[in-house]
């Protein structure tokens, strides 16, 4: 059997009054990518942003590398070098050049040495083909170069998990397969362990080793990547597909 | 208007023209010193001084100069406290400066985006290294147009120094008009007096105000 390096049991978020995810419980195998697919509002940034305590969830457990999380925002600060993320918004941090938003997870944060994280850093900026941006600016990026940068970002911590919230989602249609490449790269030649939330279901299709189905906060199918493209068990699930033309 | 009677009251007026530099530049370095403090206690939620700052941002920000000034150098000699006219005038402006200051930083930490500071969270920041790298070099640089706005207040704000008489500009110019009656000569040398410092300030300040706009942000 695998290692599971994350679970998630009987998790349950509200936000005030609302109740925005109900029951979730799945886990995470070694090297497994899951794809979190749902319709708009029916929670997916929610749940992938309790998984590194972005979002407070009001009850249930999340299991990490075989460690229940306390959580506390101490250990999710410690824990976010393990989990990383990405968003849709890349958010680079503007006041400062591509290799220092870089840098400074592994220099102030990890406390690596400045001079093999600075190899590091443009090891991974060559893999993403952004070597000539190093000095460069996040407002002198494209869209899906800034973004390509905030992977970057996220890998350089050398986390053991990952998670995509829509990273292509708010990219003009030419820079969506360059950011795409990169996470089936890190799939198939790093084998890293991942949930992805997308709305490009071929890729989805493509990449996923299991599918999470959410509507309305609840988890209405986990299956086989297989199992779901092309025999989706609800209904729910069969209009979903139906509607997202691919 | 007789340009001899502008060119005897020169002197006079050159006096008090240092003086309304000095004090402003003084108040203003106090100012910001006290609105940082401010602004970095509720920034951090540090506790009771954060209560502090809060109450104290409010009383400075909703009474006037004017009353603050009359307290310092009328009301606490009663209390067996007494500071000379400059102090008081220096003690008030920084006491109504501080709160604006306080004020400008709040408003350019608060405007870095949450989505800025969740990045900066997700690669493990903690909350110092958070505002150290992230929201407080963003944020200063969101607040220098407030500051710049702050700065030019101030100096204006110092014309009310003459009801304590400190012989600054304003008080120059009244003293002068109470002594000589000549209200358009003198109240034309004090326009000009208050031009030659904010026109040229405010125009650096709108410079620096679109040099860190671009400039560290990049360029
Ligand atoms: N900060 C918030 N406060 C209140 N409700 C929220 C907040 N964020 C999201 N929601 C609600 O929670 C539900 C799930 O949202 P979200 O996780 O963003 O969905 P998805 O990512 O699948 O589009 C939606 O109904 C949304 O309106
Ligand atoms: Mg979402």
């Amino acid at each position: 059997m695998a290692d599971k390096v994350l679970e998630v049991a009987h998790l349950e978020k509200f936000y005030g009054k609302k109740h925005v995810l109900h029951d979730i419980n799945f886990s995470v195998d070694q090297g497994e990518v899951v794809t979190l697919l749902g319709p708009s509002g029916s929670g997916k940034s929610t749940l992938i942003r309790c998984l590194n305590g972005l979002e407070t969830y009001q009850k249930g457990t999340i299991t990490f590398e075989g460690q229940k999380i306390v959580p506390t925002e101490k250990n999710w600060q410690q824990l976010r070098q393990k989990i990383g993320m990405v968003f849709q918004s890349y958010d680079l941090f503007p006041n400062l050049t591509v290799m220092d938003n870089i840098l400074l997870g592994p220099t102030k944060v990890q406390k690596q040495d400045k001079q093999a994280a600075r190899q590091e850093a443009e090891r991974l900026l060559a893999s993403v083909e952004l070597s000539d941006y190093a000095n460069a600016y996040p407002r002198e990026l494209s869209g899906g170069q800034a973004q390509r940068v905030a992977i970057v970002r996220a890998l350089a911590l050398h986390p053991d998990f990952m998670l995509f919230d829509e990273v292509t989602a708010s990219l003009d249609p030419e820079m969506v397969r360059g950011v795409l490449n990169i996470i089936e790269g890190l799939a198939d030649q790093d084998n890293m362990t991942m949930i992805v939330v997308t709305h490009e279901m071929n890729f989805a299709k493509q990449i996923a080793d299991r599918v999470l189905f959410l509507q309305d906060g609840e988890i209405l199918e986990q299956t086989s990547s297989k199992q779901f493209f092309s025999n989706p068990q609800t209904s729910r699930a069969k209009e979903f597909l139906d509607s997202m033309d691919f | 208007m007789s340009w001899a009677i502008i060119q005897q009251s020169l002197p006079m007026f050159g006096k008090g023209f240092e003086l309304t530099l000095w004090l402003s530049f003084v108040g203003i370095i106090g100012s910001i010193v006290v609105g940082l403090i401010c602004s970095l206690v509720q920034y951090f939620r540090v506790p009771v001084f954060r209560q502090i700052a809060s109450v104290y941002v409010e009383i400075s920000r909703n009474t006037p100069l004017l009353i603050q000034l009359f307290f310092l150098y009328y009301a606490f000699p009663v209390l067996g406290i007494k500071f000379g006219a400059q102090l008081c005038g220096i003690i008030g402006l920084i006491f109504l400066g501080g709160s604006y200051m306080a004020e400008g930083f709040t408003g350019g930490f608060n405007g870095v985006s949450k989505s800025q500071v969740e990045s900066g969270k997700a690669i493990g920041l903690s909350r110092w290294q958070l505002a150290r790298y992230v929201v407080f070099p963003q944020g200063f640089s969101l607040s220098v147009p407030a500051m710049a706005a702050n700065v030019i207040f101030l100096i204006k704000e110092t014309s009310i120094f003459t009801v304590i008489a400190i012989p600054e500009l304003t008080n120059t110019a009244l003293d002068l008009i109470g002594m000589y009656y000549r209200s358009n000569e003198y109240l034309f040398v004090l326009v000009i007096a208050y031009a030659i410092i904010l026109v040229p300030l405010s125009i650096i300040l709108t410079l620096l105000e679109k040099r860190v706009r671009y400039g560290t942000f990049g360029n």
